[in-house]
């Protein structure tokens, strides 16, 4: 590898200039730094809702709003953490920016259709917004019929909102499954691909398969909120559980479209980081495909109280349970790619790590409520809004995180500051202990979720978590500072800090404008760490070896 | 209130909750040992295998194993397999009814609970059965979806407005229990709470003829002010003249109301009876539909009661 550690004076970030070649971009790379940008806002904007909820909930009965207004601030970070930060954020902006550069392509199969992607999401992102600030809902981000016909919040546009980012997730999705197919660099075989390739392409076939699903559902909800069609409505001769049978066709697929990928980012942050070949490559990638199969077939498993069938009950617990097998194995065969390897501690591996522990405690607990008689206790309880911020926020954003943090110097050229990042991992993963562990033991004594006030005997465990919440999100805005930072103080990365072996670390940082300068060869498998020694490796990559003589010419 | 619940589980007052707790238990020692299995792993391997400094050599651990791997699928399988007959068992017996089982039917609305008894007695936000008797709830809602949750008896059903939902319990020992409504529901889902309060059966026979004849020795004025408490209005109503969910009961008796469309109607004793049983018919200007009717719910004496009450109010 002849490849220039300096940053390269002619790359993506510069290369048109002006405003216009950003938003006309037809760059996968760019298209996934605007996606960034606009995941980043969001996910600051639910976080604040958040820190909302969790202050009003300090103390039993009003504290700072009333019941109409928490019940507004839950809804909107549900709905905002989901469909405009979790379910876009890996896909669209890691994997749009990562996955051509994986298998050494010049961009994804259809660059025209991924920007109008951007455009659909930018389109439903507005929608939202524009409906919360006439009205914002109450209904909770999963709009429950008979309740979200009736409210008078603005349920018709955000509903809409929500319709619309559908297809910008749709267009991503095929044109992932399209590029996969399609343009791996010569010699790349299936088997040769990283796995989170294998990630985004299972996700991107859920993506295309369950989306239209709740497309139809929420259009119907429309119609029958706008024209009085009674579809969901008993009033008008609907049935509500039918709007939650099709909302869960969506949603319960639509987990596996934000954890997936972030399996996909633990899988290489764990090989690259004990430089160690993967245990259980072929498993790992099969048990992807597993899980975006079986997921299509358990979404009962969120009405086990609604009063369906006993037998219909019987089997969607019954492939609950199957769907978790697979999850398991990726978490055995994590673990097991440590042993024996040479582990580097740098941030990206310790967000490995926190993904590691609090997926494996959401994954369990998820046993507890697949569980009949145990679900029936524990279901619409805090176990249930911890459960799934473990998985969501303990996987999926865990993952993410790690993401950004190992792509960052790629995407960027840059590398951020080491000790604050070490720090920020650290709140976090203390902050979402606390605040979400405290939210078990509520849940299982009885504590009912989206309460706005609750009796005395929660007030230690809500305050606890209270606390928890700050400290993570104390963690996250130092994330962003030294994150933001990281531009000013230019410390060139160099082309492959991590000394990765996967093709999207040869080519400079920040790459290209067509990501190689030649069409990369394919001399080993993505995870050959048994093979080759990378003679170059910083000793401390986190601090760059080769800054300091860098940092002068790009000064000059 | 009981007080005999663990650091994990409230008190157990049913003869579910037992099995309940039981896979409860199996599940979280199971998931401790898993947890250890994994953090142990992850640390001890991070610490042991640290990368030395200047080590750039590569690294020969395996990179498969089919033992190991057809070990980790099938012995998980085989818990699962466990904990999921061990769950439907207990499930089945939740949902088949023993045909000796009292019959309550439950009405939710927003935000409050009404139960109705065989012989016609009914009651608001307070369920009171005898212990070791088998109790059936026939439910259904009056508008929304709510849920029954009664923690201490791990049982929990949604309330649907379109159809009935059928579940049951048999509480072990008097006491008081705490009845959420787990499914959100709106404004004051966090405060749809109800009691569920277990007596003994003598003492249950006592309350039923009692209530049989409650408000027998009372004037009707004071009757209706304490069903305008239990039976819910005072959710929505006021007697102070402040505007709540509805309009307040001060000063309507007699007086003229503005309805929506513009007419307008002296509020007699027949328009506040109307009110109560059939609210639809003539809503009141500037108020949404939202109250539910009582039909079938109060009985005539009661509805006589209020409507005193009412009478009462509005000659202040
Ligand atoms: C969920 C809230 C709610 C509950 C509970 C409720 N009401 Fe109402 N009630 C209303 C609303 C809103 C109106 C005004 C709109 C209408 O006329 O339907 C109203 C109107 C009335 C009126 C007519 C008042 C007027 O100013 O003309 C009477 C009488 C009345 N309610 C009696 C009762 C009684 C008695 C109960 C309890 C047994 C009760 N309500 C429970 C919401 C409620
Ligand atoms: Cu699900
Ligand atoms: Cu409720």
């Amino acid at each position: 590898m002849e490849l220039t550690n300096s940053y390269p004076a002619y790359n993506y970030l510069n290369e048109p200039k002006g405003l216009k070649s950003w938003l006309l971009t037809v760059d996968h790379k760019r298209i996934g730094v605007l996606y960034l940008i606009c995941i980043s806002i969001f996910f600051l904007l639910g976080g604040i809702f958040a820190l909302l909820i969790r202050t009003e909930l300090l103390h039993p009965g009003a504290d700072m709003m009333t019941a109409d207004t928490y019940n507004q601030m839950f809804t909107l970070h549900g709905a905002i953490m989901i469909f405009l930060f979790i379910i876009p954020s890996i896909p669209a902006a890691l994997g749009n920016f990562i996955l051509p550069l994986m298998i050494g392509a010049k961009d994804v199969a259809f660059p025209r259709l991924n920007l109008a992607s951007w455009y659909v999401f930018v389109g439903g992102a507005l929608f939202a917004l524009y409906s919360i600030l006439t009205s914002a809902v109450d209904t909770g981000w999963t709009f429950y019929t008979p309740y979200s016909t009736d409210s008078t919040t603005s349920v018709i546009s955000m509903t809409f909102g929500v319709f619309i980012l559908g297809f910008s997730s749709i267009f991503t999705g095929l044109n992932f499954i399209v590029t996969v197919h399609k343009l791996r660099v010569p010699g790349l075989t299936w088997f040769k691909l990283p796995l989170m390739v294998w990630a985004l392409y299972a996700t991107a076939i859920i993506q295309v398969l369950a989306t239209p699903v709740l497309a139809i559902t929420l259009l119907l909800l429309i119609l029958e909120k706008a024209f009085g069609i009674g579809i969901f409505d008993p009033k008008m001769g609907g049935d509500p559980v039918l709007y939650q049978h099709f909302f869960w066709f969506y949603s319960h697929p639509a987990v596996y479209i934000m954890i997936l990928p972030g399996m996909g980012i633990i899988s290489e942050l764990i090989s690259v980081f004990s430089r160690r070949k993967i245990f259980g490559y072929t498993t790992i990638a099969f048990s992807s495909l597993a899980i975006a199969l079986v997921s299509f077939l358990v979404w009962g498993h969120h009405m086990f109280t609604s009063g369906q069938s006993e037998l219909s009950t019987m089997i969607f617990s019954f492939l609950t349970f199957f769907v978790a097998i697979p999850s398991a194995v990726k978490v055995f065969n994590w673990t097991t790619t440590l042993y024996k390897g040479s582990i580097i501690l740098t941030t990206p591996m310790l967000y490995a790590f926190s993904f590691l522990i609090l997926f494996t405690i959401g994954g369990l607990t998820g046993i507890f409520l697949g569980a009949l008689t145990v679900d029936v206790h524990l279901h619409d309880t805090y176990f249930v809004v911890a459960h799934f911020h473990y998985v969501m926020v303990g996987g999926t954003v865990m993952a993410f995180l790690g993401g950004l943090h190992f792509w960052w110097p790629k995407m960027f050229g840059v590398m951020y500051n080491k000790l604050w990042s070490k720090i920020a991992v650290i709140l976090i993963f203390i902050g979402f202990n606390m605040t979400f562990m405290s939210q078990f033991i509520m849940g299982s004594q009885g504590m009912p979720r989206r309460y706005f006030t609750y009796m005395d005997q929660f007030q230690p465990l809500h305050g606890f978590s209270s606390v928890g919440a700050y400290i993570m999100g104390l963690g996250l805005f130092i994330t962003m500072f030294y994150l933001l930072a990281s531009f000013k103080s230019r410390r060139p990365a160099g082309a492959n800090p991590w000394g990765a072996l996967t093709l999207d670390w040869q080519t400079t940082s920040p790459p290209h404008p067509h990501n190689f300068e030649s069409t990369p060869k394919i001399t080993h498998g993505p995870y050959d760490f048994d093979q080759i020694a990378i003679e170059d490796l910083p000793e401390d990559p986190e601090n760059g070896v080769y800054v300091k003589e860098e940092k002068e010419k790009i000064k000059a | 209130m009981d007080t005999t619940g663990t650091f994990l589980l409230p008190p157990s007052a049913s003869t579910m909750a037992g099995e309940t707790d039981a896979l409860f238990y199996f599940l979280y020692y199971l998931s401790i040992f898993f947890f250890i299995l994994i953090t142990g792993g992850v640390v001890v391997f991070a610490i042991k295998f640290r990368r030395k400094k200047g080590d750039i050599s590569t690294t020969k651990g395996p990179s498969h194993n089919t033992v190991l791997e057809t070990a980790w699928i099938v012995v998980p399988l085989i818990l699962v397999m466990i904990i999921f007959v061990w769950g439907f068992k207990g499930f089945m017996k939740q949902s088949v009814v023993p045909k000796d089982a009292m019959e309550i039917k439950v009405t939710a609305q927003k935000w409050f609970w009404s139960f109705s008894y065989p012989d016609g007695t009914s009651t608001a936000n307070e369920l009171v059965v005898p212990a070791g008797k088998p109790i059936k709830l026939l439910m259904s809602s009056q508008d929304v979806i709510h849920s029954f949750f009664v923690p201490s008896f791990r049982l929990k059903r949604d309330v649907l407005p379109n159809r009935y939902t059928v579940t049951w319990f048999e509480a072990l020992r008097p006491g008081d229990n705490i009845l959420f409504c787990a499914e959100y529901c709106g404004t004051k889902h966090s405060e749809m709470l109800g009691k569920i309060k277990v007596v003994s059966d003598r003492e249950f026979k006592e309350w039923l003829d009692t209530n049989a004849n409650a408000g027998a020795d009372m004037n009707p004025a004071d009757y209706g002010a304490k069903l305008y408490t239990s039976r819910g209005c005072v959710t929505c109503h006021s007697v102070d003249g402040s505007t709540g969910n509805g309009p307040s009961f001060l000063g309507v008796f007699g007086h003229e109301v503005a309805l929506k469309g513009g007419t307008t109607i002296v509020a007699d004793e027949n328009y506040i009876r109307e009110s109560i049983l059939n609210p639809q018919s003539k809503v009141v200007a500037g108020f949404q539909p939202i109250m539910p009717t009582y039909q079938g719910l109060l009985k005539d004496r009661d509805v006589d009661a209020l409507v005193a009450y009412i009478k009462s109010l509005g000659e202040k």
